[in-house]
């Protein structure tokens, strides 16, 4: 039987990837995945969160699942954004290393 | 019964005053006759109040603050203040007439005629006052007309200066006089004089407060009256024309100290610390003052010397607890120093403003009506019978025989100093010969400065006679005095006139010299000294507060403090995003902590 526990676990180990690669990783595009990642750890807890919240009617609570949808539908903006930037600033400097981009103006 | 005639006597000046100042100033000799009708119209008015015996006068409500406050414009008219009124108003008249003839050729003719009819305002306004504050506020305002007076030739630095020295030494006494004031309000509720006398009894169980607001009134005393230790300034206010110094400087303003003592008497009296504090001052001031007058050079001030000396007297006999003997010093001593000044001011005037003794002499054959009006003051000074002198100066004697024993034998030694001084003056400026171009050509005065010498060389002959005096005031009872004390005094003077007579008779040049007394016993100079370090101490410690405090603490420490904290975040901006990743990480962790785990 698979617990509440297990799936807190695996988002748990999901999210902390996606924060190390985000920490270490020197490739934006890279970065921005782990970003990604990290967006569906949270994800993933919320929906099991659902699942295991079975109201009396036997039903479970679908807040957090309109939770999920709002988060996906932001994360999909976000990375048109951010990948826009990215372009921009690959075209910009030719390169994508977050240590070659140090300050705020060029 | 209600009458508008003291009112007419307090504000004639002020409308004076006014005119003057608003209206007339280009017009000098009419500014004069407006002021001069002034005083007379206050003079008639004050002759009338005098000879009504009930007379009253309206009061107005000035302030009222919910009945805990309440400071009313209201006149005293009792035997006292009707007295003054007449003595301020008459002397007054007279010193405005010879003022006609002393600035007759002035500048500043309606500035100064100004001033003197806002003086003579201030100094009713002060004989009428019935509670504290109008009396503090005509007191101050006595002060600041002293102050135009003393500096009405302000392009001279020694007037000018004179003028600030006098304000500001007043200003000192007159700072314990408001805290005195104030004191008397706290501790009784009022501030009207009719209010607080019944009420000083209730004071009786703390008798340390009673001396402390005694004192402290007194102070206002000791600055105005120019007692010791603050009697520098007056001789300095010589520095102001003659007529000021006989009218303010001799006969009035500076008399306002011992009429104020006088009529708060019943507060000096509660206390007998403070009469004994009084009657020293008194004596002290006299010894000394009667002391630095016997080397003086300059004849007006010889003449400021005496007055201090003179009002020495009149605060010992406060002290010793008789109104009647101060006032009739008072009243006596108005006429024969203003007598005095104005002798001295036609001297001066007509020896085209020479005012150095030893420049004079034989002046008695040039001057023939200044010198016997001069000598009738002189006289009246010393206190040789029967002129006024006599009997005030003997009364206040007699109280200090009967009350304190050493204050008499000082009273007795400045009596016999007084001879000396004014027969050396007699002596040098009008006997022997002439000394200078200015005092050979000198010739009589006009009527106009000699009418008003007249006047008062009559008054102040007959001033202290009893038939004449106890019109005007409540002469002092002598007990047991008899023989003693006048034939002591009369010993004292021929003593000290004989020695005079003995040591300048012929004499050109000062034969004995006391540097100590010449240097009037080096009070200036220790002020002087006493400020500068005051200063300087103040400047060092003031000095070293702006440069460490607000300097380098408060100006210099904001910016330093502002440009570390700075540099010390300026050591997280890396740039770096990983670093601020690794930073925001952190911080997420440590909220987390502080909310799940605290």
């Amino acid at each position: 039987m698979i617990t509440l526990g297990d799936y807190l676990i695996v988002s748990g180990i999901l999210f902390a990837t996606g924060f190390a690669g985000v920490m270490l990783r020197r490739n934006l595009i890279i970065i921005l995945m782990s970003l990604e990642l990290m967006l569906n750890a949270a994800n993933l807890s919320l929906v099991a969160f659902s699942r295991f919240r079975v109201g009396p009617t036997g039903l479970p609570d679908y807040n957090a699942q309109v939770f999920v949808f709002f988060i996906i539908t932001v994360a999909a903006a976000e990375v048109a954004v951010g990948l826009a930037i990215l372009v921009a600033l690959y075209r910009a400097r030719q390169t994508t290393d977050v240590n070659g981009i140090s300050s705020l103006k060029f | 019964m209600n009458s508008i005639l003291p009112w007419v006597v307090l504000l004639a000046p002020l409308i004076s005053a006014g005119v003057i100042t608003l209206f007339t100033l280009r017009w000098k000799a009419f500014s004069s006759f407006i002021s001069i009708a002034a005083v007379l119209v206050s003079f008639a008015c004050s002759c009338l109040v005098f000879t009504q015996s009930s007379i009253a006068a309206a009061e107005f409500t000035w302030i009222d603050i919910a009945g805990a406050f309440r400071a009313p414009l209201g006149l005293t008219l009792d035997q006292l203040s009707k007295t003054m009124l007449v003595l301020v108003s008459g002397v007054g008249a007279t010193i405005h007439i010879y003022s006609l003839g002393y600035m007759r050729d002035d500048e500043g003719k309606s500035r100064y005629f100004a001033a003197l009819s806002l003086f003579m305002f201030a100094m009713l306004g002060i004989v009428l006052a019935n509670n504290f504050v109008m009396l503090f506020i005509f007191w101050e305002l006595v002060g600041f007309t002293s102050y135009v007076l003393i500096g009405h030739w302000f392009f001279r630095d020694a007037a000018a200066d004179a003028g600030n020295k006098a304000f500001i030494t007043t200003r000192i006494g007159d700072f314990g006089f408001m805290i005195g004031i104030l004191m008397v309000w706290m501790a009784t509720g009022s501030v009207v004089f009719s209010e607080i006398a019944p009420r000083m009894s209730t004071l009786a169980s703390h008798p340390a407060f009673v001396t402390l607001i005694a004192l402290l009134i007194f102070c206002g005393a000791v600055g105005k009256s120019a007692q010791f230790p603050l009697q520098v300034w007056l001789p300095d206010a010589m520095e102001g024309p003659t007529p000021i110094s006989a009218l303010i400087h001799a006969a009035t303003m500076v008399a306002a100290g011992v009429y104020m003592l006088v009529r708060v008497a019943f507060v000096i009296q509660a206390s007998q610390t403070a009469l004994l504090v009084v009657a020293w001052i008194g004596t002290v001031t006299a010894v000394m003052a009667a002391l630095i007058a016997t080397q003086q050079d300059d004849i007006k001030r010889i003449l400021a010397y005496s007055t201090l000396s003179q009002l020495g007297y009149m605060v010992m006999a406060v002290g010793l607890a008789s109104n009647d003997a101060a006032m009739f010093h008072l009243f006596t001593h108005a006429f024969f120093k203003a007598l005095l000044f104005l002798g001295a001011g036609s001297v001066i005037v007509m020896l085209h403003h020479e005012q150095n003794i030893w420049k004079m002499g034989g002046l008695s054959r040039k001057l023939p009506v200044t010198f016997v009006t001069f000598a009738v003051g002189a006289l009246a000074l010393i206190g040789f019978p029967p002129f006024s002198g006599f009997f005030s100066k003997d009364a206040i004697l007699a109280l200090a025989y009967e009350r304190n024993m050493p204050i008499f034998i000082l009273g007795l030694f400045t009596a016999f100093l007084t001879a000396f001084y004014i027969v050396r003056l007699l002596i040098v400026a009008f006997f022997g010969d002439t000394r200078s171009e200015a005092a050979r050509q000198s010739k009589e005065s006009p009527l106009v400065m000699t009418g008003p010498l007249i006047v008062l060389a009559i008054l102040a002959a007959l001033g202290g006679f009893g038939f004449f005096a106890r019109n005007f005031l409540l002469l002092p009872t002598e007990k047991e005095a008899g023989f003693i004390i006048p034939a002591l005094a009369f010993g004292a003077l021929i003593v000290g006139g004989a020695l005079a007579i003995s040591i300048y008779r012929n004499r050109t040049s000062e034969p004995v010299d006391v540097e100590v007394l010449r240097h009037k016993f080096y009070f200036d100079e220790f002020y002087a000294w006493l400020i500068k370090w005051t200063q300087e101490l103040l400047a060092r410690a003031s000095a070293f507060f702006d440069r460490w405090i607000i300097d380098t603490g408060a100006v210099d420490g904001s910016s330093r403090g502002t440009w570390g904290v700075g540099a010390m975040l300026r050591l997280i901006q890396v740039g770096n995003l990983q670093a601020y990743v690794f930073l925001f990480g952190l911080g997420v962790v440590a909220v987390i902590y502080f909310v799940v785990f605290r």
